[in-house]
C-alpha cells in the first residue's frame, strides 16, 4: 500500500485518538464544554486500549513498509501518548498509605536489622561513650565542641534561666521552633539518606558526627548537674529523633550495600532494588522527624509539667516506637504489584 | 546501523518501539535555572509576607522552606506530566526509562538523590554521571530508573507536490525508491539550486536537463502512484 493511502485510510482514527487524550488531560469541567461545544461525544463511548493497539500496529506497519520518516515520527508520537496514558501509574495514595503504615514500613525496618544494628551502633555507640567519657574526664568537650557552643548549650539549660525563658515563651516562638525542628533535622535525616551513595561514607559521617556531638551537650550538661532541664526537654522527643536519625543512616548504608555488596546482581540493578527498600524506611524516618519536631516544639519546652511525667512520656514514646518497628505487621503479606 | 543521534528506543508491551530523545545537560541546567529562579522568588515573596507576623511568621516560613525545598520538584513531576515549570519551558520532561510517566516513588528518590548529584559543587557529580550515561542520567535518575526526555513536536505531514508523473528509465530499488519520495517530500525547503544539485546525484537516473530537481519530482510522483 502506497503512503497516500495509508494516511488516508487511517488518518480519521489518528485524528480521533490524539483527540481523545487530549481530551482526557483536560480537568473535567474544561473536557465537558469541550465536548458540547465542539460536538464530540463519542467521547465517552470510546475503545481507548483497542484503538490503542490498532494505532501500535500500524506503526509496525509503517515501519516495516519503510514510510517517510515524518509519517513514522507523527504515529510514534501518538503511540508514545497513549503508551503514557495506558501505563500510567496508578496509585491510591490511602491505601498505600495503610498498607506501609501498618504492614510494609515495620517490616521492612525488621529485614534490614542488620543495618539499624550497625546505624544504631555508629550513631548511639558515640553518642553514648562520649555521653560516659566526659563524665569522667570533663574537659573533653572542649576538644570536640568548640567553646563559644558550648557556652550557648549551658545558657539555654542553666535552671535559673532556663525556667523563665521557657515560662515566658509565646505560641508565636513555638511555631517558630517547629518550622526550624523541621526544617533543620528532617533535612539532615535526608541528607544522611542521600549521601549513603557515596560508599555510605557520608551517612557514616553524619552519623559519627552528630553522634559525637550530641553526646558531648548531653555529657557536658549532665556533669554540670543540669539534669532536669536538659533530661527534662529531650525525653520527650528522644525517642522519634534519635530512632529517625537511625533509620536515616540506616537507609543510607542501604544504598552502599548496592555498591559495596551487589551479590548476584550488577551494581545497578541493586542499587535500583536496594532504594526502593530504603525509601520506605525514609517515609518512616521523615514522619518520625516531623512527630518529634511537633513534640519538641510544643510538649519538650513546657515547664510547668512535673519532670517526672515527663521522663515517664518519654520513656513510654520509647516503649511503643520499638513497639512498633518489633511487633506490627508480623505474618502479614502484601500483594505487590 | 551507525548511531548518529541520541535517541533511545524503548520496546513496549505491544511489541513496538518507540524512540525518545535524552535531554542533555545543557538544556537541564537551564530548567534547573528557571526552577531555582522561581524557588528563591516564591521564597522572597513569602519572607515578606511572614516578616508581618514575626516569629509566627518564621516558623510558616521554615516550614514551607522545607516543603518546597525537597518536594517542588516532586509535586510537579508526578501531578504535571513529569514536568515542573523550568522542565516545561525548555519543553522537557521526567519519564520512567521505560517511556512511562514519573510514579510517586521515582520522582521522591530522584529529587532526594539531588543531594549527591549536587557534591562536591554544582552538580559535578551529576554531570559526570551523565556524560558516562547514554540516556543522560545523573545518579538519582540512575538509581530512581528515570530520565529526562524532550516533548515530541508537533508533526505536519509534509505533502509531494503535484507534478506529470514520469517513469523511471529502469526499475529501482526499495531503498532507491524510499530516497527519491523523501527527497520530494523535503523540496519545499530546499532552494532550486540546491535541490538540482541533489536530484543530480542521481546520476545516469536523469537525463541531461536543465531543472533535475522537477525532473525527480516527476519520478517522485510516479512511485507514488500518481500515474494517469
Amino acid at each position: 500500500m502506497r503512503q497516500e493511502q495509508f494516511v488516508a485510510q487511517h488518518n480519521e482514527v489518528w485524528h480521533q485518538l490524539s483527540e481523545w487524550l487530549r481530551l482526557n488531560s483536560m480537568n473535567s469541567k474544561d473536557r465537558h464544554t469541550s465536548i458540547k461545544t465542539n460536538n464530540l461525544h463519542w467521547y465517552k463511548d470510546f475503545d481507548f486500549p483497542s484503538t490503542y493497539r490498532q494505532v501500535c500496529q500500524h506503526l509496525a506497519l509503517a515501519k516495516s513498509r519503510q514510510y517517510s520518516q515524518p509519517l513514522l515520527d507523527k504515529i510514534g508520537n501518538l503511540v508514545l501518548a497513549g503508551h503514557q496514558q495506558f501505563y500510567r501509574p496508578k496509585t491510591n495514595l490511602k491505601e498505600k498509605f495503610f498498607s506501609l503504615l501498618l504492614v510494609k514500613l515495620p517490616q521492612t525496618i525488621r529485614q534490614e536489622w542488620i543495618l539499624i544494628t550497625i546505624s544504631s551502633v555508629l550513631f548511639m555507640g558515640s553518642l553514648i561513650a562520649t555521653l560516659v567519657a566526659i563524665q569522667i574526664n570533663p574537659d573533653l568537650t572542649y576538644s570536640i565542641v568548640d567553646a563559644g557552643n558550648v557556652a550557648q548549650m549551658e545558657h539555654m539549660y542553666r535552671p535559673d534561666s532556663h525556667a523563665r525563658a521557657s515560662e515566658n515563651r509565646q505560641a508565636d516562638s513555638d511555631v517558630y521552633m517547629f518550622g526550624y525542628y523541621i526544617m533543620n533535622n528532617t533535612s539532615i535525616g535526608l541528607r544522611t539518606f542521600a549521601s549513603g551513595l557515596l560508599f555510605g561514607i557520608g551517612s557514616i559521617f553524619i552519623l559519627l558526627f552528630n553522634g559525637l556531638t550530641i553526646g558531648t551537650v548531653a555529657g557536658h550538661l549532665t556533669q554540670l548537674g543540669y539534669i532536669e532541664t536538659f533530661w527534662g526537654f529531650v525525653s520527650g522527643h528522644s525517642a522519634m529523633e534519635l530512632i529517625a536519625i537511625i533509620i536515616s543512616g540506616a537507609a543510607g548504608l542501604k544504598l552502599s550495600a548496592a555498591l559495596l555488596r551487589p551479590g548476584q546482581r550488577s551494581r545497578l540493578r541493586a542499587l535500583k532494588e536496594n532504594a526502593r527498600i530504603a525509601l520506605v524506611m525514609m517515609y518512616g524516618a521523615a514522619a518520625m522527624f516531623f512527630i518529634a519536631a511537633f513534640i519538641e516544639a510544643f510538649w519538650s519546652p513546657r515547664t510547668f509539667i512535673p519532670v517526672n511525667i515527663k521522663y515517664a512520656v518519654g520513656i513510654f514514646l520509647w516503649v511503643v516506637v520499638i513497639a512498633y518497628f518489633s511487633l506490627v505487621g508480623r505474618g502479614k503479606v502484601l500483594d505487590e504489584t | 546501523m551507525q548511531k548518529l543521534d541520541t535517541n533511545q528506543d524503548i520496546d513496549t508491551p505491544e511489541g513496538i518501539a518507540i524512540s525518545l530523545s535524552p535531554v542533555g545537560p545543557i538544556v537541564r541546567a537551564q530548567a534547573w535555572m528557571i526552577d531555582n529562579l522561581i524557588f528563591f522568588g516564591v521564597m522572597t515573596v513569602l519572607g515578606i509576607l511572614t516578616s508581618f507576623l514575626g516569629e509566627l511568621g518564621m516558623g510558616i516560613y521554615y516550614v514551607f522552606l522545607f516543603f518546597l525545598y525537597w518536594f517542588y520538584p516532586v509535586f510537579f513531576e508526578v501531578l504535571f506530566n513529569g514536568s515542573t515549570p523550568g522542565k516545561k519551558a525548555m519543553n522537557v520532561r521526567v519519564l520512567h526509562i521505560d517511556g512511562t510517566p514519573v510514579s510517586w516513588a521515582a520522582s521522591i528518590n530522584r529529587n532526594l538523590l539531588r543531594t549527591v548529584d549536587f557534591l562536591p559543587l554544582f552538580y559535578a557529580i551529576g554531570f559526570i554521571s551523565m556524560l558516562l550515561n547514554n540516556r543522560f542520567q545523573r545518579l538519582g535518575d540512575v538509581v530512581a530508573g528515570t530520565m529526562v526526555v524532550y516533548n515530541p513536536n508537533q508533526i505536519v505531514l509534509p505533502e509531494i507536490a503535484e507534478a506529470n508523473a514520469i517513469a523511471p528509465a529502469y526499475p529501482l530499488a526499495a531503498e532507491e525508491q524510499r530516497a527519491i519520495l523523501n527527497f520530494a517530500e523535503r523540496l519545499d525547503n530546499l532552494s532550486t539550486e540546491r535541490s538540482d544539485e541533489l536530484a543530480s546525484l542521481t546520476g545516469p537516473l536523469l537525463e541531461k536537463s536543465t531543472s533535475p530537481g522537477q525532473q525527480l519530482l516527476s519520478i517522485a510522483n510516479w512511485i507514488n502512484g500518481r500515474r494517469t
